[in-house]
This record gives C-alpha cells, sequence and structure tokens, in this order.
C-alpha cells in the first residue's frame, strides 16, 4: 500500500527520502551548478608559510594579464568591511579576539590565509593571474604546538599580547571543594591525557559562493553552499555594512557540512563585496585542497582529565582541564565549542556534585577550527569512556559491569545533574542491554579469552562506549547564560493551499538530512494528507526569512517540533471555520483521516479540502475572521535533547603488522521517537562511519613549520564504503516529555559514540601486551609501536 | 584544480607519437591513461605545454602468447591485464597484481606502459614485472631496443627512457605453473601500498619485487638467494629489507616499512610455497 492510500501512520514509517531521486542522478543543482552569464571568478593568493609579514605584494603583471579584471591586496580591500569578520560565542569578558579580515592586511597567520585576490573571466584565468602575484613575505616563526603556544614563547598575534584566547571554568554553585575531597577519599583514581587530533571535514561538496547583484535598487542575492543562510545574511550584511533588508540568502543543494558550512567565510565576504563593488556577479568554487587549508578544521584539544572513585567502582568526582586549539583566528563560534563539551564529561554516570572543569585556548599558526559533528560533545564522550575503561582495568571489572554500577538509574529521570541540567529522560542499562545481547557480548568475552594467549598474533578486542548527548540547540536563555551571540528558537509556517496542497515554511536549512521527506511526514500525519502534497520549502531567506538554520542536531527537536505545534494552530482553525459551516459547536468536532466530523452524527463531517477552499474565498467564513488557513510558530525550546546510547565495536588487531581489522560494530540508539528510521539509520551509519574515521584515519597533520602535510585526499584518509565495517543499528525508545512530538536528535549520536568505542576495542584487544592508551588515529604504523614499546622495544 | 595552459595533438600509431615527441621536445608528455599525468597537472606539480595523447594508439593495445613469454602492448589498460585468460593462465601474479591498482575506475583508465613509464616506486606493477623477470621494449625514432626491467629503473619517477622514446612493449616470462602472492598493505582499499610485495617461487628459483621500498622499485635478491641456497622461508625473508632504502612518509617510519617487508614476504613466500 503506498502512502497516498494510507494518508495516517506515516510518523514511524521508512519512508523512501524524496530527495534522493535528484541527488543520486546529478539533477539536483549545487551553487557551482547555477549558470549566471558574466559572472566573473574568484581566485585567492594564499600564504605559502604558517607566519610571515607581508612585505609587498605586486599584482602588476597578474592584473595585465588576458581576462583579469582585477586583483586587490587585503590593505587596499580593507575600506571594503564595515567590521572584521564575525565571531559569535565571546565565551568570557576578557576573551581575546585578534582582528581577521577576508584578506589579511599585514600578516599571514596559517597556511592557507588569503593575503591577495583576482576577479577574471574565467576560473582559468583567475587561477593563472593568482600564480602571477608577487607576494614579498618575511616568514616567521610558527607555532603549532598547543602547549609550546600557551607558553607565550612566541606571540602569534601582536595586538593582543598573547596566544591565550580565553580561560573558561565550568562553576558549580555551592561546590567549591568538593571536588578535591572526593579525590582525597577516593578508593581508585584515574588519571589520563587523551589528544584528539585536528580533523578536516571534507564534506563532499566543496565550498562554493555565487553572489548575483539585482537590477537597480542594490538589493543582492547571494547562493552559498552553507548550513546557516539566515546566519550568513545576518553576519554578511553587518560585516559589509549593507542594508540586511537587501541582502537574499539562498543555499541550494547542499552536499554535506558537518559543522564545516556553519560559518561565514572569507569568499563569501569577498564575492558579495566585489559584486557590489563591480556591478557583476562573482562567483568562487573551492578546490579540494584549499578545502583542506581554508575551510574550518575540527577537534583539536589537550584533555587531561582525572576520575575518582569509591570502592564499587562508583564515581565520586571528576577533574577536567582542557587546552583547545583555536588555530590561527577565531571564527563563527570557534570558541564556544569545548563549551558544549563541558556539560556531558561525566557521560551517563551519576555524579555527585564534584566537577571541577576549566578549559584554557590558545591561538596556533593553523587553520582555525571550529565545530565539526558533534563539536565537543565528542571529545568529552571520548574522554570519559576511555577514562571508564581505565578505570575498569584498575579495578579489574568488566567495562560493562563498571558502567552499569555507574549509570543514572532509569527511574531517577528526570534527572537534575551535577552541572544544574535537567536530563530529560534515558535508559541507559535498557540500552546498554540490547547492545550487549546483540553483539553477543559473553560469547565475544568467551572467545577472546581463549584467542588472546600469549604468542597470539590475532588479537580480539571489544570496545563499549555509552554516551548522552545534549543537542537540540537549545533553550535561548541557556544560550544567553553562555554568552553566544544569538537564541536558539526555529520558525515554522504552514500554509493550505486552495486546493488543500500544503507549504511549509522551515527556518532549518538541510544539506543531506532529508527535511522534506520528513517535514512533509509529520504535516501529513497532523493533516491527515499524503506526504506527496505537502511541499518543504527552506533555504532561502526571501521564501523563509525567520530561521536559526541546522547544527547541533537541532533540526527535528526543534524546526520539526515547531511544525507540528504549527499543524495543531492550523487545525485549530479550521475547526472554527468547519463548525461554523456545519452549524456545531466546535468542541463537538473530531478531526481524523483530514476531514472533521461531528461527534454522533457520522454523516455530518467537513474535508480539510472543503475548509481550505473555504478559506481562500472568504464567501463564508466566521465573523471576523482573517481569511486563508495558515499558522506561524516560532519555537523556542524548554530544553535541550538528550539521546543516548551503547555502541560495541569488535575489533582484530594484527600485532605483526599494528592493522585494525573492524569485525563488528553494534550500535543502540535512543533518539525517542522516530519520524522515519530509515533516516535515523542513515544517520546513525553515517555519523558511526565518521567516528571510526577519527579512531582509525583521519588527521591533520602539521609539520614543525606549520605546512598542512595532508592537504589532499591522497593524504588525508578519509575511508571510503571499502574500508568500513558494516553498521548494525538497534534501537531503544524513550520518547522525550519535553516536545509534542517525543522526538531527540540523531544527527551526531553516531560520531559521539563511535570514536571511543573503536579505540576502546582496540586498547582491549592489546591489553594483555602491557598497552594502556592508543593515540588516534590508531594507524597500523602507530599500532605496531605502540605494541613494540609496550614490549619493551623487542618485537 | 585546474592544470596550467597546455596544448593537445592525438597521435593514431606508435610511429606519429614518437615523431611528434621528436618534434615538441622536452616540453611535450604523453598522454596515456591520465591518473598519473592528471592529478599531477592539476596541482602543477608538472607543467607541461604540450600533451601528446596515445590513449587511441590501438595498434598498442593487446596481449598475445609469444612462445617462451607473453606480449603486452605498452597502452593495454589495467582492466584488460586483469582479465586477459592469457595472463591468467602463464602470468597469473602480474593478472592480479594489476587488480590491487586503485579502483575500478582508474583500472579502465590506466594503461601498463603509463604506469611502468611513470616509474613509480609505490606504484605496484614496476615491481611486479621486475619480480617476474620482464623486459620492456622502448621505441625511438631510430628504432627499438630492449630493457630489462632490472636496468630501467633509475630513480624516483626516472627511468632510462629518452625524451623522445616511448615504451611500446612489456614481455613477460611464462610462469610455467611457479606458486606466487601478492601482498598489498594499504590503510584505504583504493590507495597505493605502503609497502607491498610481488613474489612467486618454483623449486630452488624465486623473485620478489618490493614495493615502496625505496626510490625505485626493489628486487629482494637476498631473499632468493637465501631460498636457492636452502634457507627456511622465515630465515630468508628476514632478509627482505636487504636490498631496500625506505623514506619515511605518513604512513610509515623507515624501521616499520622494513618490517612490513619481512612480514609481507614471509606471508607472499608462505602462500606462494602452499
Ligand atoms: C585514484 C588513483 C589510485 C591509484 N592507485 C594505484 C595503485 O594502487 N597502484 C598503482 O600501481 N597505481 C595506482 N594508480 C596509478 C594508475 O595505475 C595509473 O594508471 C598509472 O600509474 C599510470 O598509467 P596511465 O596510463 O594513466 O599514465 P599517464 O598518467 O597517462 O602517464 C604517466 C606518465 O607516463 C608517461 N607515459 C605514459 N605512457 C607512456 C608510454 N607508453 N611511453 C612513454 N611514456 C609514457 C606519461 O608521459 C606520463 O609522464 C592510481 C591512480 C589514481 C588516479
Amino acid at each position: 500500500m503506498t502512502m497516498t492510500d494510507q494518508p495516517t501512520g506515516v510518523l514511524g514509517s521508512r519512508m523512501l527520502r524524496r530527495e534522493d531521486p535528484a541527488l543520486l542522478t546529478g539533477e539536483a543543482r549545487y551553487t557551482a551548478d547555477i549558470a549566471v552569464p558574466g559572472a566573473l571568478h574568484l581566485a585567492l593568493v594564499r600564504s605559502p608559510y604558517a607566519r610571515a609579514k607581508i612585505v609587498s605584494i605586486d599584482t602588476s603583471a597578474a592584473a595585465a594579464m588576458p581576462g583579469v579584471r582585477a586583483v586587490y591586496t587585503g590593505a587596499e580591500l580593507a575600506d571594503m568591511w564595515a567590521g572584521p569578520m564575525p565571531c559569535a560565542w565571546p565565551v568570557t569578558e576578557d576573551m581575546k579576539n585578534p582582528t581577521h579580515f577576508p584578506l589579511a592586511v599585514s600578516q599571514a597567520n596559517y597556511v592557507g590565509d588569503g593575503v591577495a585576490c583576482v576577479i577574471a573571466e574565467t576560473a582559468e584565468a583567475a587561477r593563472d593571474a593568482v600564480e602571477a602575484v608577487m607576494v614579498e613575505y618575511q616568514p616567521l616563526e610558527a607555532v603549532v604546538d598547543l602547549e609550546d603556544a600557551l607558553s607565550d614563547r612566541v606571540v602569534i598575534h601582536d595586538e593582543i599580547g598573547t596566544n591565550r584566547s580565553y580561560t573558561w571554568d565550568l562553576k558549580i554553585e555551592d561546590t567549591e571543594g568538593a571536588c578535591d575531597a572526593a579525590f582525597a577519599a577516593a578508593a581508585y583514581k584515574v588519571k589520563e591525557r587523551y589528544i584528539q587530533q585536528r580533523l578536516i571535514p571534507a564534506a563532499m561538496e566543496p565550498r562554493a559562493v555565487l553572489a548575483v547583484p539585482q537590477p537597480f535598487g542594490g538589493d543582492m542575492t547571494l547562493y552559498s553552499a552553507t548550513q546557516v543562510p539566515h546566519i550568513l545574511k545576518v553576519m554578511t550584511a553587518l560585516t559589509l555594512g549593507i542594508p540586511e533588508h537587501q541582502l537574499r540568502v539562498i543555499a541550494p543543494a547542499v552536499g554535506g557540512g558537518f559543522g564545516s558550512k556553519l560559518n561565514v567565510y572569507a569568499e563569501e565576504l569577498l564575492c558579495v563585496g566585489l559584486a557590489r563593488r563591480h556591478g557583476v556577479a562573482v562567483r568562487w568554487t573551492e578546490t579540494r585542497s584549499e578545502g583542506c587549508q581554508a575551510t574550518i578544521h575540527g577537534r583539536g584539544q589537550i584533555q587531561d582529565i582525572e576520575l575518582a572513585a569509591d570502592a564499587d567502582g562508583r564515581l565520586t568526582g571528576l577533574r577536567v582541564r582542557l587546552i583547545g586549539d583555536m588555530g590561527a583566528y577565531l571564527q563563527l563560534v570557534t570558541p564556544g565549542v569545548p563549551l558544549l563539551g563541558a556539560f556531558l564529561y561525566a557521560g551517563v554516570y551519576e555524579l555527585p556534585k564534584a566537577f571541577d572543569f576549566s578549559c584554557t585556548s590558545v591561538f596556533t599558526n593553523m587553520t582555525p577550527t571550529d565545530a565539526y559533528r558533534g563539536a565537543g560533545r565528542p571529545e568529552a564522550t571520548y574522554a570519559i569512556e576511555r577514562a571508564m575503561d581505565s578505570l575498569a582495568y584498575q579495578i579489574g571489572i568488566d567495562p560493562l559491569e563498571l558502567r552499569r554500577r555507574n549509570f543514572i538509574p532509569v527511574d531517577k529521570f528526570p534527572y537534575e545533574a551535577y552541572t544544574g541540567l535537567v536530563y530529560d529522560s534515558g535508559n541507559h542499562d535498557g540500552a546498554a542491554t540490547l547492545a550487549a545481547d546483540m553483539v553477543g557480548y559473553d560469547e565475544l568475552r568467551a572467545r577472546q579469552a581463549q584467542q588472546n594467549v600469549p604468542g597470539s598474533t590475532k588479537r580480539l578486542g571489544i570496545g563499549l562506549s555509552t554516551y548522552f548527548e545534549m543537542c537540540g540547540l537549545a533553550p535561548s536563555r541557556v544560550l544567553a547564560s553562555l554568552n553566544y551571540g544569538a537564541g536558539g528558537w526555529e520558525a515554522a509556517t504552514v500554509r493550505v493551499l486552495p486546493t488543500n496542497k500544503v507549504q511549509v515554511v522551515t527556518g532549518t536549512s538541510p544539506h543531506g538530512q532529508g527535511h522534506e521527506t520528513a517535514w512533509s511526514m509529520i504535516v501529513a500525519e497532523k493533516l491527515g494528507i499524503s506526504p506527496d502534497d505537502v511541499d518543504v520549502l527552506h533555504s532561502d531567506t526571501a521564501i523563509a526569512p525567520l530561521g536559526l538554520d541546522t547544527y547541533g542536531s537541532r533540526s527535528l527537536s526543534v524546526g520539526g517540533v515547531a511544525i507540528a505545534m504549527t499543524c495543531d494552530k492550523v487545525i485549530d482553525k479550521a475547526r472554527q471555520i468547519a463548525a461554523h459551516l456545519l452549524e456545531a459547536n466546535p468542541d463537538d468536532l473530531e478531526f481524523t483521516g483530514g476531514e472533521f466530523r461531528v461527534a454522533g452524527s457520522p454523516d455530518r463531517t467537513m474535508p480539510l479540502a472543503a475548509i481550505a477552499f473555504e478559506a481562500f474565498t472568504a464567501h463564508n467564513l466566521p465573523d471576523g475572521m482573517e481569511p486563508n488557513l495558515e499558522a506561524h510558530t516560532t519555537y523556542d525550546p524548554p530544553n535541550f535533547s538528550w539521546p543516548f546510547g551503547t555502541h560495541i565495536c569488535v575489533v582484530e588487531v594484527d600485532t605483526e603488522t599494528g592493522e585494525v581489522e573492524v569485525i563488528k560494530y553494534v550500535a543502540v540508539d535512543d533518539c525517542g521517537n522516530q519520524v522515519n528510521p530509515l533516516i535515523v539509520d542513515g544517520q546513525v551509519h553515517g555519523g558511526v562511519i565518521q567516528g571510526l574515521a577519527q579512531a582509525l584515519f583521519e588527521e591533520a597533520v602539521y609539520d614543525a613549520d606549520g605546512n598542512l602535510r595532508t592537504s589532499t585526499l591522497a593524504e588525508y584518509l578519509v575511508p571510503a564504503a571499502s574500508d568500513v565495517p558494516p553498521v548494525i543499528t538497534g534501537h531503544t525508545v524513550t520518547p522525550s516529555p519535553t516536545n509534542q512530538l517525543g522526538v531527540k536528535g540523531v544527527g551526531e549520536a553516531g560520531t559521539i559514540a563511535a570514536t571511543p568505542a573503536v579505540i576502546n576495542a582496540v586498547v582491549d584487544a592489546l591489553s594483555g601486551l602491557g598497552v594502556r592508551n592508543v593515540p588516534m588515529p590508531a594507524s597500523p604504523n602507530t599500532v605496531w609501536s605502540i605494541i613494540n614499546a609496550a614490549q619493551g622495544g623487542s618485537q | 584544480m585546474i592544470p596550467a595552459a597546455f596544448d593537445y595533438v592525438r597521435a593514431s600509431s606508435a610511429e606519429e607519437a614518437i615523431s611528434l615527441i621528436g618534434q615538441y621536445g622536452d616540453e611535450a608528455k604523453f598522454l596515456a591513461g591520465g591518473h598519473s599525468l592528471i592529478p599531477l597537472m592539476k596541482l602543477r606539480l608538472a607543467q607541461p605545454t604540450v600533451l601528446i595523447d596515445i590513449g587511441r594508439v590501438s595498434d598498442l593495445s593487446y596481449i598475445r602468447d609469444a612462445g617462451e613469454h607473453i606480449a603486452i602492448g605498452a597502452l593495454t589498460r589495467h582492466m584488460d591485464v586483469e582479465n586477459s585468460s592469457v595472463l591468467r593462465e602463464h602470468v597469473p601474479l602480474l593478472a592480479h597484481a594489476t587488480s590491487h591498482v586503485g579502483d575500478p575506475q582508474v583500472r579502465h583508465r590506466g594503461t601498463i606502459g603509463g604506469s611502468l613509464a611513470h616509474a613509480d616506486p609505490a606504484s605496484d606493477l614496476p615491481a611486479t614485472t621486475l619480480a617476474l623477470g620482464a623486459t620492456y621494449v622502448v621505441t625511438g625514432p631510430n628504432g627499438s631496443r630492449e630493457v630489462a626491467a632490472a636496468d630501467f629503473y633509475q630513480g624516483y619517477l626516472t627511468s632510462t627512457l629518452a625524451a623522445d622514446e616511448m615504451l611500446t612493449e612489456i614481455r613477460v616470462p611464462k610462469m610455467k605453473g611457479a606458486g606466487w602472492s601478492f601482498q598489498k598493505f594499504n590503510r584505504r582499499a583504493q590507495d597505493w601500498a605502503i609497502v607491498g610485495v610481488a613474489a612467486w617461487r618454483r623449486g630452488n628459483e624465486s623473485g620478489v619485487g618490493l614495493v615502496n621500498m625505496s626510490s625505485v622499485p626493489v628486487l629482494a635478491t637476498s631473499v632468493s638467494a637465501a631460498l636457492a641456497s636452502g634457507a627456511s622461508i622465515d630465515d630468508a625473508a628476514a632478509q627482505a629489507a636487504d636490498e631496500a632504502d625506505p623514506q619515511a612518509d605518513l604512513n610509515a617510519s623507515v624501521e616499520y616499512r622494513q618490517h612490513l617487508a619481512r612480514v609481507l614476504t614471509r606471508r607472499a613466500l608462505t602462500d606462494a610455497s602452499s
């Protein structure tokens, strides 16, 4: 039976994504596919040095080349900006934020920092002209080590006089001394240092920008491969000093972002500024190497974590010190990323109010970091989940048993955590038990005991990770308490057209998630119509003027809920019209299957289609009622959403070569009610692979001089389908009590859970050889070296 | 990723290609499958001003049984080598090693001649043909000459090919029932080898070629000598890195490469002897 035959029961079905045919057949139009006759092509001259004074720039040869319209240095464009590039998250009052312009004016601070730009009639001419721009640099010593940066031995930005951007402590009222006391009284203590290597987001579609001046009047349309058209509009207007109402931002088909397109980039501002200056469209498409160098990186933290536990292994205290790598400048939300993790360091465990957290963030001569899938939360989960394994090892109990002893019990939800945040719901033992059953945990442990005998060169390892995710960003007042520069609401409009087709306008901005499918399913379920009759409009600030876009697993639990609430308003209005037409009391009307019926009189019905037409003609509406059937909601969520789960990874490590093979991976995620389980599974699959990639494959490697050694996908090892295991998914369902759909986010869950599960498995495999920790990525060479070191250097 | 400007000419025969390269000289390059050359050009690490496209020189795309050896035309695509019944019967090691080159897209475009002429020590086929004792036929304005694979490779990406010469044929001796193995160790399936070993063994005779263990493909002669004098596989394999001079890179330290060469050689010889 097709959906059209059965309009109700849509929610929870594995409906195929309506987005996919266009994406799979190449019909979808990305920014770079949009043809604009006469558009000029932008190309940037980028610093080959990690830190260098710009002594002089000679643009004359480049400017004289065929097809070149103009060449500008950073100094020559200084008057184009009303302000520097924006950072929306000044996490502390005294945070240091060095001035950052789209093109550096006097000093370049990372390899890839733009120093000049060319606009030309073709991309080829622009590229050739870049080579002809003569820049004289005076190379300066670069800083790439975080602790070296902290020492201020070399200060990167003279204007701020230090490399330290900020120190942020998570202060919990009336708990002073509690953490120290817990450590003093602890039966067990764990102290570990973990390194979160830098990652390159590497979205499938590179960034692309197209700024098109509209005829007369000064209006400008900016197309960008962005996750955040609404935020980009505000920030572009502010940075360029142009009236916001004259700017329209459109995110056409966008091929993935993972946070890397949650930003305001130099190229976006340059395209708009130069299009205004020259009165002609200007476009830019990133090359893959530019994507590696000049699109934000993720992670980049040193984590020192200490656990205190009582004799049963129950956590009594937790201390965390972070050093965050900001890179050369602060981008849109760079400084806030460690804060997003700060609240999750105790994971899914009961911790008394004995928590001590401090993060110091530093500038380095590397690409700026910013939010990358999970943003702070994967780092936090990694640290606690690795440390829990260390604790289990120290106590000599099974890691699953240790976790069970510490889970927040199911009957304590809603649970006020040590941080003051309230976890709305959870069932950690349920998720862990299901995952253990699915993977065959007890049999695996038995097999491991047989397999990992002395001399064995194929060692079995089993790694667990449990997680809580704080997502659904976010209650605006909580964001205010964290000094974030915007709110966390989301907007929705539901418009029933005269022919009973429905337009939904959402402020979310999908870039691969399948919102069109999911939102149409919500509306179909609510209004009792077919999802095929629902069109979802998004990602264009002229069509969807209100919105806060897509990141932080927020779209469904904020934007989707806003749509459901709006449907209720539509139904309310329709009820008034139906009552009027049926001459019934509104309270006597039932709404099911897309029609109103008078309770007790089954033949007195009024379909939504008739009401929609009535509302449109407005010939016979109740007195004082406005025509048309349309409603709007701006929804500010009362709480974050708190998905959780347990992942279990099984690996075999070849101790001769150091190769890690993932032989089984089970992911149990609880994201509350599922609108479309097919989409949920897709999110989990992709997330798990991305998390596994951090564990085993990916690292942005810099040399001591600040040169990025992984600037193509030949060196930066994004795994392909053939390199990763199948992901076996399972779910428990604990609906969120804070929204009417009972939903929680799932976009980042896989990434958060997978990294520690994989590394825990690798360490577990090698624990019999004396290995206690394995740095990421656990490449064959690294694993081989670690085994050698643990064995005292002999093989 | 836009290459510097270049001119393009297409040759329809080997003679035409050679005469064109004579005409354009040093600034010209042959374009075969383009799967090594084009990436370098896009990164502007190579900037030839003329490309002579030999991709359609169909008289150089063949696999023939020539009695003692199999003759392979230089423009034969990897996919055709991999699937050739003649090679699978007489030189299965080469057909199999070729199936490990990149991914299907690469193997449908890339050619055996391009792979060997490019002389990348990290490529699979130079070391494999070296292990098999192949001879390459090189043709220039004054006719053809034969070069043993062992004499062909001079250094990183350099061979004895003169600027006006073209690799036209590869002659690979029949394996005559020898046991064989190809061990490719990499982090992602479609990547070049971190270390690779191509080995065959027939009684006391053997050949072991090492991928990515020096600036040129390496013939592990000590291993074969040890086997010939009756050493065990373990003992022979322990000498696998003796002729090698590996470099460190992001994937492997020098020591790790040497270690991998020994482990993989042992596995290859065990495989080839079973
Ligand atoms: C993604 C990717 C993955 C790959 N993975 C692997 C791998 O795992 N293992 C591996 O071995 N290789 C790999 N390759 C390389 C691939 O095998 C290439 O096909 C091969 O190296 C070059 O062959 P070609 O025909 O494409 O040569 P081209 O790129 O056209 O030419 C290469 C060079 O040889 C010269 N040349 C070509 N033919 C001749 C000739 N007949 N005479 C004289 N000079 C000539 C050219 O002028 C040029 O300098 C990979 C390539 C890619 C793009």
